[in-house]
């Protein structure tokens, strides 16, 4: 039986991002699409939110994708089936909202595409048309392409660079889309703030509601220190507990990119520092 | 210890008359020098010595009828536990305290004593009270660092089971008296360790942790079960924990920020109070880069409020490197609802206190960070609703106030989670806070008992404290009756102890 956090499987799915499998079996046999965790890896270390990609209930295991940004997603990419988190708890935020829409457009952007796919899997199953739109820097970070294609009823591919499908942005196919097959019912866009900021500006001009899932700085995931406040509406919401998916029409996108860098120079130092020390780990041995 | 007291003179001091005995100066607790303090987080008071100890012991003159009990929202035997102390009887003392309240290293450095039992000591009138708090921290202290802390008995099992959400002041205290009576307890925490506020909120150089770690293992040591990672509302439902318990208690607390709503509060250097202790407290950010957690690295800092929560933030502040630390508060010191001491050690600690004022609004560089607060004079009116003089805004005299931090410290609400996912759990709709009958901590939910911040709004930690107890009794009589409709409990008058403080 493993331990409580225990890492199962650590598998690089491209560069800089794995994907993880974990062993919190109460978390598992709860969560629904759309819902995160917080982690964290031992005494000294940060409280991390990671949206949930996916969950076996009868495993008791999470899926999480992370990139390596940081030193504490740095720590997470050494660990080791066997190796324990200190501590994972979840599942926190709202679950996304699952209706018969009709056709929904699910626009995961880089690491975004791990958490759109259960809220891609739980679209379909409520018997919407489920039209993916994958979006990379370039082919080999593409990622979960199989996992899509299994949960969409269709899936386009877009890269920056042209290496692979389109060569554009997300929002160059999503406007093909609307002009070719008309418009989606709903939009769900997940990924970096600017890429969902665009998109968002994009549905604007077509009027069509677009949900978007965002990832602010946060401590302990329950409301308790508003950390995580994001602008909706001109309203100020908890991310962690009136989130994290909010109307995109209604997000101030500047104000949490702003809100996201606030700690960039510690990280950058953290960092340094961390790999540092790999590196005369690695000379001493 | 014990061998360092000097028999004699506690012979002295043990025969002299009441008259002498107020005539003896209120003792002086030895703290670490300001210039000092600010640069560290240990603790600020070092505690009394024994024999400073039994001489403000000895100051008290046993009132006949003691209206520091009534003072004590526990109804701790004060005139017991300092008589022993006065006798030098250390371990009798700590035995007397603990009937009542097992918490006393935390009670005695947090508790506002000087609203409490020492403003109606009867030696207030003329001279100082006896120091009620001190003497309190002092024996513990004492029992702690003589390594003759006692575990309570647990009760002969019951076989009843009860699950407490919350691991503050409120849940261990009802964890301890349910285990008493001997009932198994299974304690829910959402955060990675146990304390609840007094971990994430109050710094260490007020309350250090290995005294909140030392209280809560004598609670393991009973063998209540504390499961961290677990918040309530999400990964279980109170109705799940109905069918694993035989009754559960909510003391989940006031964790949800009020903000003021003012424009640029979501600036970056803006942070609730929660957050800022929180990070330096719980997350150890004040050693950063050892611990991963980062905070700001302020210059210029306004904290907003008055109570003691601002007072930790600003303090915690001035710790972290701070060249100058502003307390914007909106009325003036005498409505200050900080404790005298954390105000009296702010102040020394270099603070500049802006007193009647109110920030107006937040002004943001290009980056999107705070560099001015926008602050209004204010000046007092009529009593409000709170029975403190109302202030009122002096048109025309806004001005600013270069700052790159501010810390909101105008209090919390309590946590939604619980009461938003139970379903049969009656809810102040206007304060947020779970309906609780105060008399018997019963909620509107079969089962289901509440206390602490949650059932009042923010209040203190002795009060969180005392609800916790009163919960058990009433719980052990649920237990034992299975009698749920009652107004109070069975030989137990109503009691006027509800809202009388807002200090924590």
């Amino acid at each position: 039986m493993p331990e409580m956090y225990e890492v199962m499987e650590n598998e690089v799915l491209a560069e800089k991002v794995n994907r993880y499998r974990i062993h919190a079996p109460e978390i598992a046999k709860r969560r629904k699409a759309g819902q995160f965790i917080i982690l964290r890896i031992d005494e000294d270390g940060e409280r991390i939110p990671l949206t949930i990609a996916d969950a076996d209930p009868q495993a008791g295991t999470l899926t999480l994708v992370v990139q390596e940004v940081g030193k504490t997603t740095a720590r997470l990419a050494r660990l080791r089936p066997k190796d324990r988190l200190k501590d994972v708890v979840g599942p926190l935020g709202s679950p996304t909202h699952i209706d018969k829409f009709g056709t929904v457009a699910i626009i995961g952007g880089g690491i975004g595409i791990a958490p759109a796919h259960p809220i891609a899997q739980a679209l379909k199953q409520a018997g919407n048309r489920v039209v993916s739109i994958l979006g990379a820097r370039t082919k080999s970070l593409m990622i979960m392409e199989e996992d899509m294609r299994r949960a969409s009823d269709e899936v386009l591919i877009c890269t920056d660079d042209g290496s692979y499908g389109t060569h554009g942005l997300v929002t160059d196919v999503l406007k093909n889309l609307i002009e070719t097959q008309g418009k989606p019912d709903l939009v769900v866009a997940i990924g970096p703030v600017i890429m969902m900021k665009f998109v968002c500006k994009l549905t604007r001009e077509y009027d069509i509601p677009t949900v978007v899932s965002l990832n602010p700085i946060m401590v302990d995931g329950t409301g308790m220190c508003g950390g995580c406040r994001v602008s909706v509406g001109g309203k100020s919401k908890f991310a962690c507990v009136d989130g994290p998916e909010f109307d995109g029409h209604q997000v101030d996108f500047a104000e949490l990119m702003k809100r996201q860098a606030f700690y960039q120079e510690q990280e950058k130092e953290s960092f340094a520092r961390y790999q540092a020390g790999i590196q005369e780990k690695n000379t001493n041995d | 210890m014990t061998d360092q007291l000097d028999h004699k003179e506690i012979e002295r001091l043990q025969g002299l008359k009441n008259k002498d005995r107020m005539d003896i100066p209120r003792q002086k607790m030895p703290e670490q020098e300001p210039e000092e303090r600010r640069a560290n987080f240990k603790e600020v008071p070092h505690g009394l010595p024994p024999m400073v100890a039994v001489a403000e012991a000895n100051r008290c003159i046993q009132c006949k009828k003691p209206k520091c009990v009534e003072g004590c929202p526990v109804g701790i035997d004060i005139p017991a536990f300092i008589a022993c102390v006065a006798a030098g009887d250390f371990q009798g003392g700590i035995r007397k305290l603990k009937e009542t309240n097992m918490l006393p290293a935390i009670c005695g450095r947090v508790c506002p004593q000087e609203t409490q039992c020492e403003q109606v000591c009867t030696l207030a009138n003329r001279k100082q009270p006896v120091a009620i708090g001190r003497l309190e921290r002092f024996l513990a202290d004492w029992e702690r660092e003589q390594g003759k802390v006692e575990t309570p008995k647990v009760g002969t099992p019951t076989g009843k089971s009860v699950g407490v959400v919350g691991c503050g002041p409120a849940g261990l205290t009802v964890a301890i008296d349910l285990r008493r009576a001997g009932h198994e307890v299974v304690i829910y925490e959402a955060l990675h360790a146990p304390g609840g506020v007094l971990m994430y909120g109050i710094p260490e150089f007020r309350l250090p942790k290995k005294i909140v770690n030392a209280e809560v293992d004598v609670v393991r040591q009973m063998g209540v079960e504390i499961r961290y990672n677990h918040i309530i509302g999400k990964l279980k439902m109170v109705d799940e924990l109905l069918e694993k318990h035989d009754a559960i208690f909510l003391g989940t607390g006031a964790g949800l920020p009020w903000f003021m709503g003012v424009e640029g509060e979501n600036l970056c250097g803006v942070y609730s109070a929660n957050e800022y202790l929180t990070r330096s407290n719980l997350m150890r950010a004040y050693d950063f880069p050892n611990a991963d957690t980062p905070i700001a690295r302020s210059k210029r800092v306004a904290v907003v409020g008055g109570g003691n929560v601002a007072m930790d933030s600003a303090r915690t502040a001035v710790r972290l490197g701070a060249d100058e630390v502003y307390l914007v508060y909106r009325r003036s010191e005498v409505e200050m609802p900080a404790r005298d001491e954390e105000i009296e050690h702010a102040k020394e600690e270099g603070v500049i206190f802006k007193i009647l004022h109110n920030p107006v609004r937040y002004i943001g560089d290009d980056k999107g960070r705070v560099k001015q607060a926008e602050c209004i004079r204010m000046e007092l009116g009529e009593p409000d609703a709170s029975g403190r003089r109302r202030p009122i805004p002096i048109e025309g005299s806004e001005f600013c106030i270069d700052v790159d931090t501010v810390i909101v410290a105008i209090g919390n609400g309590p946590n939604p989670l619980v009461p938003a996912t139970t379903a049969g759990l009656k809810v102040d709709p206007r304060r947020g806070t779970i309906k609780t009958n105060l008399n018997t901590m019963r909620t509107s939910k079969k089962g289901v008992f509440a206390g602490g911040d949650i059932a009042i709004g923010a209040a203190t930690v002795i009060l969180a404290m005392g609800h916790g107890r009163k919960a058990a009794r009433s719980i052990n009589h649920y237990l034992e009756s299975g009698v749920w409709d009652i107004e109070y409990l069975p030989g137990e008058e109503p009691s006027p102890e509800e809202g009388k403080d807002k200090k924590s």
